[in-house]
């Protein structure tokens, strides 16, 4: 039986195919998903964060290490659903109306999805009303919002604002991220967190998913 | 009709020059480009603000403010020459007639400093490439490209003396194939898809621009190249793979000069050199200047080949000095004082080259502006001219090649993580088939569905894949 420290491994250099295969070993052995992912795949998801911090990795290894993650999820995401579990949390993100501009936007939504987060991509040039839907159709309970331009940084203050008149703001997070944006811009707009990279993003939605549930 | 270049208007690396053009043009009022001075490109932008028609009376003002208050300091610091542009920002374009009426309000203004002081000046407009808000993005048709085209026309027609974009073609790939660092999406993207709307989009572009008395002036890697340095910047990318990136977009780049382009290539197109050695135009560059705009590692070295020399872009805030946009047009006053000084005591040769040994050995992206580089790079994309997707390849791995052996000669120190991606670039480089059409039939699987092949002149599905 393949050990659990391969998955581990698998998902530390990117190799989806391993990855898979052990997670389906594993679980045919009768391993707990749960325990899969909080004592072995985040923790390996939270290594490829720290070497890309310290700048051993680059986005194509975490992207790689994403992809591994997210085929082991879809092996263990219908036990923890069939288990009641809920997922980490189910994010919404869009590049905010008037702006085209999506790379990092894609990367944002990538390394959640690898860092076991319910993705909805709502794409580029997406108005207000969109966002607002996501939350009232489709459960998000995190807002992503992703800006370049200086000129449409307004509009994200615009979606929060849509959320409040749509009596939704107290049910969602909301982060901004983007190369114009700082931290004070998205106090002032009362954003809930800004990530200043992909990495940063990921471990921001779980401080403020694990905040809520506390 | 596509005429293109079989060989180097510029042979020798002694010879790519700062202010001189093998194919000087004269644009707009007295100017001319490339025939040995170098004169400021100022851009500028809003500040950030809401472009509405509630908020309309305000951008006028804004850029009215922007554009009188740098030709006042241009004609006080007594420029030989400036050129403004006006970089049109998403719904400027997306609105034609608002973009135009800005076009005029800054063609006015330079009139007016053009008839009391004599002010040699041309206005570059570049519009926004829209066709990539939709997914796959529709390229030849449809209310984007509708929009853009509607608005060349105006622009054209509202006083630009040149008109320029940024065009978008492929990059629906390359984003894709860039943060995954996969050489054949890139080459994909960059030799064949970008190739074929380069080819698509400036034949419609020069014609449009000819009808309306405008000089088309060119396109830029901006989305390709740019990003990839930016993102390397940000440590996301390894800087060699912008390096060998930013070499490709040259063969893409040169297709807007093979469908009848002569003006001066855009500011952010860092591979104009490229452009400048093989179709000899001039050329608008940025550095140091442009710091308001994106930090890079090629702020001096970005001047030795330069026509223009711009800031890219600075928004309309108040510095203590004075708001930001003059302030940068006194920056780039007196960096173009001292080119053309140093040129008029007979010195042009020795800035052009402290210029490059300042930033040469620094970088891999910086490396690649050099004067030799260039002409490497140049010479790699003449030897495959008639096939787009081969001369791409061939500017890939020479820039390869060209950082390697900096490396190995000591010129150039690359940390470890760097080297390793060196390594593997060139091996993924020196795999890819040698034929366009059996790399598309590699990476159609995994980039198919991104893009739209009618967009690209070719029958759904590419290559006859089902």
């Amino acid at each position: 039986m393949a050990e659990l420290s391969q998955l581990y491994d698998a998902i530390i250099t990117g190799d989806a195919k391993a990855s898979v295969a052990v997670t389906k070993e594993v679980l045919d052995g009768g391993a707990d998903p749960l325990e899969l992912v909080t004592k072995h795949m985040i923790p390996a998801m939270d290594e490829v964060g720290r070497r890309f911090e310290c700048e051993e990795y680059f986005v194509p290894e975490l992207l790689l290490s994403a992809r591994a993650m997210k085929g082991a999820m879809a092996l263990i995401r219908p036990l923890l659903v069939a288990q009641g579990a809920e997922p980490l949390g189910r994010v919404a993100i869009g590049t905010v109306k008037g702006d085209l501009h999506d790379i990092g936007k894609n990367l944002v939504a990538s390394m959640l999805e690898g860092g076991g987060f319910e993705v909805i991509d709502l794409g580029a040039d997406v108005g207000t009303d969109k966002f607002v839907d996501a939350v009232t159709a489709r459960n998000a309970n995190i807002i992503c919002l992703s800006a370049l331009l200086t000129v449409t940084m307004p509009a994200m203050k615009t979606t929060i604002e849509a959320l409040k008149a749509a009596g939704l703001r107290e049910k969602v997070k909301v982060l901004v991220g983007g190369a114009p944006l700082t931290q004070r811009y998205a106090d002032e707009i009362g954003a809930d967190g800004y990530g200043e990279n992909a990495s940063v993003a990921v471990s921001l939605a779980r401080r403020l998913t694990a905040a809520r549930a506390t | 009709m596509r005429t293109r270049f079989t060989e180097v208007a510029i042979r020798a690396p002694g010879d790519l020059l700062y202010g001189i053009a093998p194919r000087p043009v004269s644009v707009g009022r007295g100017l001319t480009l490339g025939g040995g001075l170098v004169y400021p490109e100022s851009n500028f932008t809003l500040p950030a603000m809401t472009i509405n028609e509630a908020a309309w009376p305000q951008v006028i003002e804004e850029y009215r403010q922007m554009a009188a208050s740098i030709i006042k300091r241009a004609c006080a610091l007594e420029v030989p020459g400036l050129v403004l542009e006006f970089e049109q920002l998403p719904a400027l374009t997306e609105h034609p007639a608002w973009g135009a009426e800005i076009t005029a309000l800054v063609r006015e203004e330079l009139e007016r400093a053009h008839a009391k002081h004599g002010l040699k000046c041309a206005l570059r407009v570049t519009i926004v490439d829209l066709r990539d808000a939709t997914r796959p993005p529709r390229l030849r048709s449809g209310p984007h490209w509708e929009a853009m085209r509607e608005a060349w026309r105006r622009a054209a027609r509202a006083g630009a003396d040149m008109l320029s974009i940024e065009s978008v073609g492929g990059k629906e790939v390359h984003d894709k194939a860039l943060v995954e660092a996969d050489m054949a999406g890139i080459v994909y993207a960059l030799g064949v898809l970008a190739a074929r709307d380069m080819e698509w989009l400036w034949s419609e572009l020069v014609a449009a621009a000819e009808v309306e008395g405008a000089m088309a002036a060119g396109d830029s890697g901006c989305g390709f190249a740019n990003t990839a340095m930016q993102l390397a910047h940000q440590k996301m990318l390894p800087e060699v793979l912008a390096a060998v990136v930013r070499a490709m977009t040259a063969a893409r780049s040169l297709i807007a000069y093979e469908c009848g382009v002569r003006g001066p290539s855009k500011d952010c197109a860092y591979e104009g050199p490229v452009l400048k050695a093989i179709a000899g135009c001039p050329i608008s560059m940025e550095g140091k200047t442009a710091a308001c705009a994106h930090l890079s590692p090629l702020g001096n070295i970005a001047a030795m080949a330069a026509d223009l020399w711009s800031n890219e872009s600075v928004q309309n805030v108040r510095l203590l000095a004075a708001g930001a946009p003059e302030v940068f047009l006194e920056m780039l006053a007196y960096d173009c004082r001292l080119f053309n000084t140093a040129a008029e005591q007979g010195r042009r040769e020795m800035l052009r080259d402290l210029l490059v040994a300042s930033d040469e050995c620094r970088s891999p992206q910086a490396l690649l502006l050099s004067p030799q580089a260039t002409l490497r790079i140049a010479a790699a994309i003449l030897e495959h001219a008639g096939d787009d997707y081969r001369r791409t390849l061939a500017a890939g791995r020479t820039a390869a090649a060209l950082i390697r052996e900096a490396g190995a000669a000591g010129r150039l120190s690359l940390s470890k993580v760097e080297a390793r991606w060196l390594d593997r670039i060139a091996r993924d480089l020196d795999a890819l088939p040698e034929d366009a059409a059996a790399l598309e039939a590699e990476v159609l699987p995994r980039y198919g569905e991104l893009f739209d092949p009618a967009s690209y002149g070719t029958p759904a599905p590419a290559l006859g894949l089902e």
